[in-house]
């Protein structure tokens, strides 16, 4: 999407998906298998995403990011929170009631080879949608997949074959033809091309653009890949340990990145430019995540952050605008960055300390 | 003296489907305490190569030599090859979970390798494990070492394997796709590390990776594989600011603010050719914007590229090429842009 487009769907700041105080709890055993736990893998998470545009979902692993995904999409159940999609409020609707809302909000999965079934031809998966859905009919069915097909960049005369026939690249387009078939008006992708080779990686990127500029697609985009995130985002979400962090248009948050974790996150991105790796500034977080079980009182970060102060572990951090941004940035931190300053003469000593703990 | 002189390897499987000819002669040399990074996609036969050196892939049939401190790893006997694995090439994989026993503690399976090697007291052992664990930054490693593999996260996972690829102090580190697995925070931890011990050592080290990033960050000299073979093998910054051969162009050119506009990425139209098939003189013919005539016909030799010696490439396009060339005549855009869908 071009810069014009972005600020055009800024101004009209037009909500599709709405996530208020969104909370999902996992139950587990404790270790003796006697007393209980939870992991708190989204505790309260406050996002919208705006009609048209794409939005990035960043974070590590077991950040909360594709079970935040999970919540929208509502394939999980809400342990508490609102989710409300084109003004109609989803969060409590039935499995019947989501029927409609799953037309218009569709999933494309990381795993190419995980989320085909292998035992059934490519025609009849592609096809899927229209079957749950009862539209059309079933001669017109082939027809319409071949047109899809041919959307992605699929040869339709490969209409009969297996999934295993298909290369991984060609799977993901299977995949973003099955949750194009019923024209949705947002696509969640987890991880879309995490999976691929960086050759095929840059031809689905591609496609997913082509798609959107044709289809007014909105897209929520979840990924660890900081570069792919950076390309395909008009905004971008950091989360972390079940909270969002920041929240930014994609050149604010590498231009005036604002929170200590956003910054750490972005430093640690290999950059494909030895004279840029060379020279960069690097923040090398020597602790590990903390458990979401029992996570971090006040800010999650604080064990880990070099800027940490004593209100840092009391008091939990707003998601607001710091420091005179804008609206659209919002940052949860105590202590947020100034441009160009450098996190780098405290980092090594604090995470040593914690190290120690 | 190079450490490591791999000349013309050539490994293939027989199976059902007919010979896969993984890797189709191959060369390269590692020098003492340097880093070569070995860069290419899935299939590229980029694991398979450097796991032949270590005779570690069942079923494979391995021509050509390596030679190793003067010994040929390819040619060794089973004996001479268990001496070498672990106490002169380490190795560490892509998956720290699998690559460790999950009942034995982290510092049993640690002691026990370094007691397969060296007859040394049970005690000694286990205060060099201590030491192993202090190196690659395990907190608190008295007490740790005592932990079973679940109880480390997936990086300390990793730095355990690199602490137990150490132990003995190879002269050479084989390290497959080792952050490959890691979040972007974590890898930078575990390639501080990696760094750091090298430093400490001077242990050479093979890091094979699909990440251009990695490479830029790590590697002394880059080779680059395609299809079994290698396209391209440079300095690094060669590689990346002057790169000849069009497949580096091309995986350069994919990468998402690297070429390309912040609209569209360009990526290297088609697919990596099947290894069971015969393939062009130049395995990339089918995928190239500069394929000519000579391409089809005559296998390009692996030559230097003018003026620099050091810096070879497997195309037949003019050796001075890479001097010249600048993003905005990339061929690879070139196409992009007029096949816009």
């Amino acid at each position: 999407m071009t810069s014009e487009q972005t600020e055009a769907v800024a101004s009209v700041d037009e909500t599709l998906l709405h996530v208020e105080d969104v909370r999902k709890y996992f139950r587990v055993r404790g270790h003796a298998g006697s007393s209980r736990a939870e992991v708190r893998a989204v505790d309260g998470v406050t996002l919208d995403v705006r009609r048209g545009e794409t939005l990035g979902l960043v974070g590590e692993t077991g950040c909360g990011k594709s079970t935040l995904a999970r919540c929208m999409t509502r394939l999980y159940d809400l342990t508490s929170g609102k989710i409300v999609f084109q003004d109609r409020d989803i969060s409590r609707a039935s499995r019947h009631d989501l029927r409609t809302v799953r037309r218009e909000m569709q999933m494309i999965f990381q795993d190419p080879y995980g989320s085909l079934n292998p035992r059934r031809r490519v025609g009849s998966i592609i096809g899927d949608p229209f079957a749950i859905h009862r539209i059309g009919e079933r001669k017109d069915r082939k027809g319409k997949v071949q047109e899809l097909m041919q959307l992605v960049g699929l040869n339709p005369e490969h209409y009969n074959r297996f999934p295993a026939e298909f290369s991984g690249g060609q799977r993901q387009r299977i995949g973003v033809a099955r949750a194009l078939a019923l024209r949705p008006r947002m696509i969640v992708c987890d991880e879309p091309v995490s999976a691929l080779d960086v050759s095929i990686q840059a031809q689905v990127l591609n496609l997913l653009t082509d798609l959107q500029d044709e289809f007014h697609l909105t897209y929520l985009f979840i990924t660890h890949d900081l570069s792919v995130v950076r390309h395909v985002s008009d905004r971008i979400a950091v989360m972390y340990l079940g909270k969002v962090v920041e929240v930014a248009p994609t050149d604010d948050i590498f231009n005036t990145t604002r929170h200590p974790y956003t910054k750490a996150l972005l430093s640690a991105l290999p950059v494909p430019d030895p004279d840029a790796a060379d020279s960069r500034e690097r923040i090398v977080l020597t602790g590990d995540l903390p458990s979401p079980i029992n996570p971090p009182s006040g800010c999650r970060f604080h064990p880990r952050c070099p800027k940490a102060q004593e209100i840092c572990s009391r008091e939990e951090p707003p998601l607001v605008p710091v420091l005179g941004d804008h609206n659209n940035h919002v940052t949860a931190c105590h202590f947020p960055m100034e441009v160009g300053e450098s996190l780098t003469p405290g980092t090594v000593a604090n995470s040593e300390r914690v190290n120690e703990l | 003296m190079a450490l490591l002189e791999v000349d013309d390897l050539h490994v293939s499987f027989d199976t059902a489907d007919g010979v896969v000819r993984a890797v189709r002669g191959v060369s390269f040399t590692v020098e003492p305490g340097q880093t070569l990074g070995i860069v290419g996609e899935s299939g590229s036969g980029k694991s398979v190569a450097t796991q032949s050196l270590t005779r570690l892939v069942a079923g494979a049939k391995i021509t050509g030599s390596a030679m190793f401190d003067g010994l040929d790893l390819l040619h060794a006997s089973q004996r001479e090859m268990r001496r070498i694995r672990g106490r002169r090439i380490g190795m560490i994989f892509q998956d720290p979970l699998s690559s460790l026993h999950p009942c034995y503690t982290v510092g049993w399976q640690i002691i026990e390798m370094i007691r397969a090697h060296e007859s040394v007291p049970r005690r000694r052992a286990r205060q060099r494990a201590i030491e192993l664990l202090d190196l690659v930054r395990i907190p608190n490693a008295r007490a740790r070492i005592d932990d079973f593999p679940h109880q480390f996260s997936g990086g300390m996972r990793q730095r355990v394997m690199i602490a137990m690829a150490m132990a003995l102090n190879p002269a050479l580190l084989i390290a497959d796709e080792p952050t490959t697995a890691l979040d972007v925070t974590v890898q930078a931890q575990v390639l501080k590390v990696m760094q750091d011990v090298q430093a400490d050592t001077g242990t050479a080290i093979i890091l094979i990776t699909h990440d251009l990033g990695v490479i830029a960050d790590v590697a002394d000299e880059v080779v680059v594989m395609y299809a079994g073979q290698v396209m391209e093998r440079a300095r690094r910054r060669e590689i990346f600011y002057q790169f000849h051969h069009p497949y580096t162009e091309g995986l350069l050119a994919s990468l998402p603010g690297h070429g390309g506009t912040r609209d569209r990425l360009t990526p290297i139209p088609g697919n990596p050719p099947s290894l069971l098939a015969k393939l062009d003189p130049c395995p990339f013919v089918p995928r190239c914007p500069y394929v000519f005539d000579k391409c089809r016909r005559e296998v390009p030799p692996l030559a230097p590229v003018h003026p620099d010696e050091r810096h070879l490439s497997a195309c037949w396009l003019e050796p001075d090429r890479a001097l010249q060339f600048e993003w905005e005549s990339s061929k690879f855009a070139q196409i992009s842009s007029t096949a816009h869908r």
